[in-house]
């Protein structure tokens, strides 16, 4: 069988297709892009090699990429405990045999099909109208307002899904299980800590690196609910890089050097990640 | 007695604090919809007021609004990119990924390990050399897209492919092979019916991407053919200042179609969602 599958005309026809696309897509761009973060430059033609200037400017500029990245590491902190600790409560309430929550699932997760931009201005139209009756001003007038718009809106578009993933966790926990600690006369806080939660361990680590990657790469969301104002104060990473490279002339390669550092920054999370769920499949 | 009772209570709380959740994520929504029936003046004041005689605006904003950014255009765009970008992706990601996975060699492991790193890869690393790219190679219209979506997909959709062809035993294809198929006929006759589960699967999550996308179709084709998300973007960028009432149209009819496709598929999304999550 390998010997027909592994003629060259095999080859081309199942993987030539994907590879090309993929190359003109993906690899052609990456290595460009990899070398051009040591460029100076307006055009790809007439880029300048400059070694590691841009990376220097870019570590040493406080305002603008360490600002962003500690902006995006509060959103995340916060982000990443507030939606699975609300989506795993809701996930329990809706694994305890009651009549009809699938109802309540099918409510809960259908933000999550909404795009970012769309989201954005959903809820810029709705925390705006708060705002502007509590204290007379928008989300824009402050850094705060901004902040923790942004966690509101990435609240009500994850929870959802990261419900579902804790629901189809708790459902394989086996019923026999729960009954023994029940008949042991575990309360149920006992059984929770001590049973439940260990045994959907994997679920939470998985969720929570889903939701620690999606807030690092955010950009719709910023970008439709706050663009980053007042200022610059509410700029996340992916904004912040999109805006140095078409919105400041001559920055281009400093952009191309932010997102360099942006994509060993993922890259790390996603190697700890990786380490993270294989320690537990051990287990 | 006593328990029961207690049961019936807590069973009630429940009942109660879903509600009110389940309330409380339907508003934005709903506030949207009856927004859009209003005049703009009153949207950005008084959003929480039903629309009155002062404020009600009918269907102006959707004629209006919907006509100024030729929205029906920008649909058209987005369903034409979703769906050949899915169906390209599902057609040729599971020809590469069966392929790799089935031809053991260290090109093959290779191709798989680089599809798996490439995951990780933010979108603003290849941004703005992808357009270029797109701009040399005349992809930057709504049909040269689909190949930049094959390509920037191609890294989850192989591996989510791959997975599953491991577990699909060798003695189906080996019997196909001897009844003097092609290795072609066999994939399309024999292995691609198997991959439906995971077709599903790769299809609802690369769907839901690519419908929803902005920054990747605002740089490749923005100026000339706008979808939906870059349409909304557009609306407020594109002119002086922002008409909440066109914004508050556009939105609603943005949602309708992801509303059908939720109530269509709930069940392969439900499933496709926590298949991904797991294995991704």
């Amino acid at each position: 069988m390998q010997k027909i599958y592994k003629k060259k005309k095999y080859f081309a026809i199942f993987t030539l297709p994907t590879l090309i696309a993929y190359a003109l897509a993906f690899v052609v761009p990456f290595f460009i892009g990899l070398y051009l973060s040591f460029c100076n430059f307006k055009t790809i033609g007439n880029a300048k090699f400059i070694g590691l200037s841009n990376f220097a400017y870019v570590l040493s500029d406080s305002n603008g990429f360490l600002a962003a990245l500690w902006f995006t590491v509060k959103v995340a902190v916060v982000g990443v405990i507030s939606t699975n600790v609300i989506a795993f409560a809701l996930a329990l309430l809706l694994t305890r045999g009651l009549r009809g929550t699938n109802v309540f699932r099918t409510v809960f997760f259908m933000p999550n099909l909404i795009g970012g931009i769309i989201l954005g201005y959903i809820w810029q139209l709705l925390l705006n109208g708060i705002l502007i009756q509590l204290v007379g001003a928008d989300i824009t007038y402050s850094a705060t307002y901004g902040y923790w718009g942004i966690i509101i809106l990435y609240n009500w578009q994850k929870i959802g899904y990261l419900m579902i993933i804790y629901i189809a966790g708790l459902q394989s926990i086996s019923g026999d299980l729960l009954e023994a600690a029940k008949i042991d006369g575990a309360t149920y806080w006992q059984t929770l800590r001590k049973i439940i939660l260990p045994l959907v361990m994997t679920s939470i680590t998985i969720c929570s690196f889903l939701a620690l990657t999606d807030c690092f790469k955010m950009y719709d969301q910023n970008l439709a609910l706050t663009a980053g104002a007042p200022g610059t104060q509410t700029t996340m990473l992916a904004l912040d890089i999109v805006e140095t490279y078409y919105n400041r002339v001559g920055f281009a390669g400093v952009g191309q050097a932010k997102a360099v550092v942006f994509t060993i920054l993922v890259f790390i999370i996603a190697m700890i990640q990786l380490k993270a769920t294989r320690s537990k499949e051990v287990e | 007695m006593i328990m029961q009772r207690k049961k019936h209570i807590s069973h009630a709380i429940i009942y109660v604090v879903l509600t009110v959740l389940s309330v409380a994520f339907l508003i934005p929504i709903l506030l949207v919809i009856m927004n859009s029936f209003k005049n703009k003046l009153f949207i950005s004041t008084t959003p929480f007021e039903l629309p009155n005689e002062q404020s009600f605006m009918g269907v102006k904003n959707y004629v209006e609004g919907l006509t100024k950014i030729h929205f029906f255009n920008s649909i058209g765009y987005s369903l034409f990119i979703t769906v050949f970008s899915v169906l390209a992706i599902v057609i040729f990601c599971s020809m590469t990924a069966w392929y790799i996975t089935r031809v053991k060699g260290k090109h093959t492991s290779f191709i798989y390990y680089m599809f798996i790193a490439s995951m990780v890869v933010p979108f603003q690393m290849v941004m703005y050399t992808m357009t270029k790219t797109a701009n040399v190679l005349h992809l930057d219209n709504y049909v040269g897209i689909v190949v930049l979506y094959l390509g920037f997909g191609a890294g989850m959709s192989v591996f989510m492919y791959s997975g599953f062809v491991k577990g699909i035993p060798t003695e189906l294809e080996e019997a196909a092979l001897i009844d003097g198929c092609s290795p072609l006929t066999m994939f399309v006759k024999v292995i691609f019916p198997i991959l439906k589960p995971i077709s599903i699967t790769v299809a609802i999550l690369n769907a839901m991407w690519i419908w929803n996308d902005y920054l990747l179709p605002y740089l490749v084709i923005g100026t000339k053919y706008r979808t939906i998300p870059v349409a909304i973007q557009y609306l407020k960028s594109g002119y002086g200042s922002i008409d909440y009432g066109h914004l508050m149209a556009a939105i609603v009819v943005a949602l309708i179609p992801i509303v059908i496709f939720y109530f269509a598929c709930q069940k392969y999304i439900i499933e496709g969602i926590v298949e991904g999550a797991v294995k991704g």
